[in-house]
């Protein structure tokens, strides 16, 4: 084998408006599932706590979707969505982000000590908003934990969507292996886990803010 | 439908070397032994973790830099630099994909075992090594196998993408049948992934249901 540097820093100049416009791709691709799959989870497992016989059905439907593995579902998608479209890869990372948090969301919740619930409703409070005030704010550090879960997941699995066309920095993978060639497999490697490293930076900060009480006790 | 009676009816597609039998052995293969090893790293330190706390923040930190890992752009980069032919650039990535999980849980399993639990197998008589076999892996077993659970789940999805680099496993129907328009073919290969990624999930359910003490309820649940 000839001598090939593992990273040839001008090929990453010269195609660095490339590597942006697949960057920001992926960025939409990964964010976007997390967001709906958060904004679902939030009233079915609200809806899981209040009606605890809904909550098995769902967890059992969840952990079947969540066995489904992504790329087949992409393989199954393409004739409803089209190849290489981004609705292709956004459905499936979905419906993960919910199996990860429809439990978190329940978890949550069923962490909220019952003395504290009872004090709520002593002090008058309604059940809106004795949720929004007490409830949620109690539940965040679980619901985020699985929220860092499914936002490092999706970013990694967006990549998987190269194979059937779409994949924001996957491409790179497919386009280095085609060509024989390192450079844009580690430029992809290395951007993806740095995005997920930010992600989860950013969901970590979200924590402190939301629960300003709980560093006072010194929690993780 | 026509698509699932054309691929699971052609009866060419059931012997062989392209056979399903040969391709569920090997996706078996790939699937089980990066299993395997993963456990053979995870469980211990894991179980050390929790048990003595040491090293906490390291294990989770490098147990979600290691989920952030893109499986296809590790497999790519890992059979450039070593060629194809055997089966070990494949088994790196898996086995990346597999310790997060198996990890994060044992360690979380272990640590959040009740204190008073633990105090009382000391007081008992018990020591270190008999606290964590005896008490503490009982109790954190739940946990333990859902994590398991999760990465046999996901190494038998993700093994899939070993047939682009043109090794075997179901998602050479996949694979294949992409490059050459065949659809019944891929939707074939997506059909017989999901099914084994099933039957993973329903086995690791019975494990449970046999494995875990009555006595130790449903606890909270990690991934």
């Amino acid at each position: 084998m000839h001598e090939e540097p593992l990273v040839r820093w001008d090929w990453i100049g010269r195609n660095w408006p490339t590597i942006q416009g697949l960057l920001e791709d992926h960025v939409v691709m990964a964010l976007v599932p997390i967001v709906i799959g958060l904004l679902v989870a939030l009233p079915l497992g609200l809806a899981g706590v209040r009606w605890r016989w809904l909550y098995q059905p769902t967890v059992g439907l969840m952990n079947v979707i969540y066995s489904l593995p992504s790329l087949a579902v992409f393989i199954v998608l393409i004739p409803i969505t089209g190849l290489a479209t981004r609705t292709t890869v956004m459905i499936p990372l979905t419906f993960y982000a919910m199996a990860v948090l429809i439990p978190a969301v329940v978890d949550g919740l069923t962490s909220v000590p019952d003395h504290v619930r009872q004090s709520a409703v002593a002090m008058g409070f309604t059940p809106l908003r004795r949720l929004l005030q007490v409830e949620l704010p109690i539940a965040v550090p679980v619901v985020l934990a699985g929220l860092r879960v499914a936002a490092v997941s999706s970013i990694s699995l967006v990549s998987v969507g190269a194979l059937v066309g779409r994949g924001g920095l996957g491409y790179l993978f497919i386009d280095g292996w085609q060509r024989q060639f390192y450079t844009p497999i580690i430029v992809g490697i290395v951007l993806v886990v740095a995005l997920a490293a930010v992600a989860d930076l950013l969901l970590v900060l979200a924590q402190r803010l939301l629960t300003p009480w709980s560093r006072a006790r010194g929690s993780a | 439908m026509n698509w699932l009676i054309d691929f699971f009816g052609d009866s060419a597609n059931w012997s062989g070397p392209d056979g399903i039998p040969t391709r569920l052995l090997e996706h078996l293969e790939f699937s089980g032994l990066s299993l395997l090893l993963a456990m053979l790293i995870a469980l211990p330190l894991g179980l050390w973790i929790g048990h003595t706390g040491k090293g906490a923040l390291f294990a989770i930190l490098s147990a979600n830099a290691a989920r952030a890992l893109p499986t296809l752009g590790l497999l790519v980069l890992i059979v450039l630099l070593m060629g194809v032919g055997t089966i070990i650039p494949v088994l790196i990535p898996l086995v990346a994909l597999a310790i997060p999980p198996i990890l994060v849980n044992t360690y979380e399993g272990i640590r959040g075992v009740d204190p008073d639990l633990r105090d009382a197998a000391y007081g008992m008589g018990l020591r270190g090594g008999q606290v964590l076999g005896r008490v503490l892996v009982p109790v954190a077993l739940p946990l333990i196998l859902l994590g398991l659970r999760i990465a046999a789940i996901q190494v038998v999805s993700t093994a899939a993408v070993a047939a682009y680099v043109g090794l075997g496993g179901f998602g050479r129907y996949i694979v294949d049948g992409l490059a050459t328009k065949d659809f019944p073919r891929t939707i074939g290969g997506a059909v017989l992934v999901a099914l084994l990624a099933l039957i993973v999930q329903l086995g690791f359910g019975l494990v449970q249901r046999f494995t875990v003490s009555a006595g130790v309820s449903q606890r909270q649940s990690i991934r």
